[in-house]
């Protein structure tokens, strides 16, 4: 796409992009001060001048990028302390960038050079609007991480915090959940049940596995089509045959009942990532295995195990993290002696709200990053050793 | 040269025709396979499709009234419920005589409560029964229908043996009619009143919430997917990790996110009352009814529509892009007749996909649906653990299973299990 000319734009585009922008961001700050009205003229004014000095200082960015950033901080704790200086501050670092961005034409750099103007404005716009869908998928779990610090027991943001006040914040939450033998009790059940379960699926399912990718495999649809089902049965059916169920012979509200359970639910994740390793796996490999003399069992975990272990550890991960996350099937299946931390999560969030949750909700998604980041990484370390180059 | 000539059957080495001996090797392939199989096949079926079997069976099975008042279901066989009257006295006797042994046994109170289901009342009518008849003398107390009538006037309503008549077999679709807002009048099936449907409008609601849910998924889902299919891998993968990180955190963390954002006191009217959108004292009703229901479940099973269709997206060349518009198609034509028809069985995975699991959805309702925006499931758990009304959870359950079933069906067949990627 080198051959995009870019070309300077004129003061008037400039200005007129800017103050498109500021009229927005004024909307904003002037309904939050009393008068939209005023903060769109205010705002429109504003970044119209701007963006008409921005073409003649082309070359000079750095220090008008500066002078904007500070300005506005400035402006914003004039207004209103602390927290409007960080909003500003926000503002202007954008703006800064937003004018020399559209100034210097830099914006068509990417583009196709027969783009039209409108083609170029949707381009962005569309950018925009998947930039907020992102931000919808992932502000609650931003959201709930601050919270999670606060030193009151509310579920909002208190003054002090948002003026960045060490007062506002505190560990507190952590501390009982570290010390409460509510939590202590769950977090110990949830730590006891899910690695057994996985342990069971995992052992069970990679059998299994492969055996479903081997060439001939009668009823295969019907072997998967049950295999899977356990993802596909809403989970309060589940619950509810297995509560049935396990009540007649006496599992209702045991450790073993719990696992089974569990170790059911985690099958079909782990079949389908296995069976998706094996896809890759070359045969030849067990042929010449077999051909120097290895028995099955030797070419097995000699051969075969270390190619697709990988795969068995993601799909291991995906049933760890369904036991233990589960919660409607425990609800069910388990008494008050198998209560598993989502389940302590549950009680609180339906009766006494207490914001130890936040802290628990905390520690669970840096678990889960760590869970993400370690099955990304064997993702690529199984395509690598299969000779599939990471897309 | 004289092998080339023969005619005979082609011979392995050890001297069996070649064909026999290659179905041989594939029969031994096909249960080594199935060997490796069973073991998981077993604990699958054992732990999992056995307890839903069981469930299905716990919605039409009814032994409890012919078990525990033997003798009453044998009397009361000849009598007819259309004529009005109340039945004679050899049923009030076998009554007695069960009942007492139902009482000693304490089981009299079962059998009232599972009647009570079909004709509220009735629950009370055997629990003081039970307390008086336990100290009759069956041999020479008779005749058992005056007592019976002293006992409550209950006892002489002809609608009242009708229903232990109608509830007399071993098996029973009474539950499925319930399920259906129906129940058994005195000329076979018919609707309840209206006022009493409940069950036909929560099964509404939870298709048109599960439509709502799949739809706004579609939409939020389809830029996503898009944009991240047609980035250059490096930034593709770093926004990879915006959608897999919800998909990877505890559903419970999201959902008291959720809850924590959405309250009257919460993140979002708080900003809103900031920013002076709204009123201090006009902050939005967001939880607690269908709209909360409905944003956190689209946030939820977000991903599960953005892997499939970014996963089909990802096979779309796109050079036919550029070859529509070079022959002069706009940029709307050129992606609604060439792209999007490429797309739709991506939207066609992901949508079945996010249907199925919404339509069976407990937790989220169940934490932030109030009571306008709750599911089928959170009746089903209602009557299992509450009303403890097992055979009417298992009717809805079942009922609820077909639907699910039918749409993995319809999945297999477009989409196929095997294709199922997770990640």
């Amino acid at each position: 796409m080198a051959l995009t000319p870019v070309t300077p734009q004129t003061p008037a585009f400039t200005a007129g992009t800017a103050a498109a922008f500021g009229a927005f961001a004024g909307l904003f700050v002037g309904t939050a001060q009393g008068s939209g009205l005023m903060g769109i003229v205010l705002g429109a004014v504003i970044l119209a001048i701007l963006g008409a000095i921005a073409p003649m200082m082309a070359g000079k960015d750095k220090p008008v990028r500066w002078a904007v950033f500070f300005g506005f901080i400035a402006a914003g704790y004039a207004f209103g302390g602390i927290p409007a200086a960080v909003v500003g501050g926000i503002f202007g670092a954008f703006f800064g960038w937003l004018i020399f961005f559209v100034a210097s034409g830099r914006y068509r750099e990417s583009l196709a050079p027969y783009l039209t103007p409108g083609q170029v404005l949707w381009h962005y716009a569309f950018r925009v609007i998947c930039g907020v869908i992102f931000i919808f998928l992932i502000t609650p779990i931003l959201v709930v991480m601050p919270l999670s610090f606060n030193s009151q027991d509310f579920f909002t943001f208190t003054p002090e915090m948002l003026q960045f006040k060490a007062e506002g914040y505190s560990l507190k939450h952590y501390r009982d959940f570290f010390t409460n033998d509510d939590w202590q009790n769950a977090l110990r059940n949830s730590v006891t049940i899910a690695p057994v379960a996985t342990v069971l699926s995992v052992g069970f399912g990679t059998l299994a596995a492969i055996g479903l990718s081997q060439p001939h495999v009668p009823f295969r649809r019907a072997i998967m089509a049950i295999l899977i089902s356990p993802m596909i049965v809403p989970l309060i059916i589940s619950a509810a045959g297995m509560y049935f169920f396990y009540s007649r012979i006496g599992l209702q509200g045991t450790y073993l009942g719990v696992v089974l359970a569990h170790a059911a639910l985690g099958i079909p994740f782990v079949i389908i990532t296995v069976t998706a390793t094996l896809v890759g796996f070359d045969r030849s490999l067990t042929r010449a295995a077999a051909n120097m003399g290895a028995n099955p069992v030797t070419t097995f975990f000699k051969v075969q195990m270390p190619l697709i272990l990988p795969g068995v550890i993601s799909g291991g991960l995906f049933a760890f993290i369904t036991s233990f996350d589960e919660v409607v099937v425990v609800l069910f299946v388990g008494s008050a002696g198998q209560k598993t931390l989502p389940w302590q999560m549950f009680i609180g969030l339906r009766e006494q709200i207490s914001p130890t949750i936040l802290a628990v909700a905390t520690i669970l998604v840096v678990v889960s990053i760590g869970l993400l980041a370690t099955v990304e990484m064997l993702r690529r370390r199984s395509e690598r050793l299969r000779g599939i180059s990471p897309t | 040269m004289s092998d080339t000539t023969q005619t005979g059957p082609v011979l392995a080495a050890d001297g069996t025709p070649l064909k026999r001996s290659l179905a041989r090797a594939l029969r031994m392939q096909k249960i080594r396979a199935l060997m490796l199989i069973a073991p998981l096949l077993l604990f699958v079926l054992l732990t999992f499709i056995l307890p839903i079997a069981d469930m299905l069976f716990r919605s039409v099975e009814n032994q409890i009234v012919s078990e525990t008042l033997p003798r009453t279901v044998v009397a009361l066989k000849d009598w007819d419920a259309s004529s009005g009257e109340t039945p004679d006295e050899a049923v009030y006797a076998a009554l007695a005589e069960d009942m007492k042994i139902a009482a000693q046994a304490k089981l009299h109170t079962r059998v009232g409560s599972r009647l009570n289901y079909e004709k509220p009342g009735i629950s009370s009518l055997f629990r003081k029964a039970g307390r008086k008849v336990k100290k009759w003398d069956i041999e020479n107390d008779g005749p058992f229908k005056e007592k019976f009538l002293d006992l409550h006037k209950g006892w002489g309503d002809p609608d009242v043996w009708r229903t232990i008549q109608t509830y007399s077999p071993k098996f029973t679709n009474g539950y499925f009619l319930n399920a259906a807002d129906m129940q058994k009048g005195a000329d076979g099936a018919e609707m309840r009143p209206e006022n009493e449907r409940i069950y036909w409008t929560l099964f509404k609601r939870t298709l048109f919430m599960s439509l709502v849910i799949t739809t706004s998924c579609i939409v939020l889902g389809y830029p996503v997917a898009w944009i991240l299919a047609n980035l250059p891998s490096k930034s593709a993968n770093l926004l990879m990790i915006l959608v897999l990180l919800p998909f990877w955190t505890s559903l419970l963390v999201r959902t008291s996110a959720w809850k924590v954002m959405l309250q009257q006191q919460g993140v979002i009217n708080d900003t809103l009352v900031w920013l002076g959108l709204v009123a201090d004292d006009a902050r939005l009703v967001m939880i607690n009814n269908q709209f909360g229901t409905i944003v956190a479940m689209t946030h939820i099973l977000l991903p599960f529509m953005i892997l499939p269709m970014y996963s089909v997206m990802q096979t779309i060349n796109p050079t036919y892009l550029r070859a529509a518009k070079s022959l002069g198609a706009t940029n709307w034509t050129s992606f609604w007749r060439v792209y999007f028809p490429q797309s739709v069985p991506g939207i066609g995975a992901g949508s079945i996909l996010v249907f199925i699991l919404s339509i069976g959805y407990y937790i989220t309702p169940e934490l932030v649906g109030g009571t306008k925006g709750v599911f089928i499931s959170n009746r089903i758990a209602f009557h299992i653990s509450t009303s403890l009304n097992w055979g009417l959870a298992a009717a809805l359950g079942a009922i609820l299973l077909a639907v699910v079933l039918l749409l993995y069906y319809a999945y297999d067949k477009i989409v196929g299990i095997d294709n199922v990627k997770l990640g």
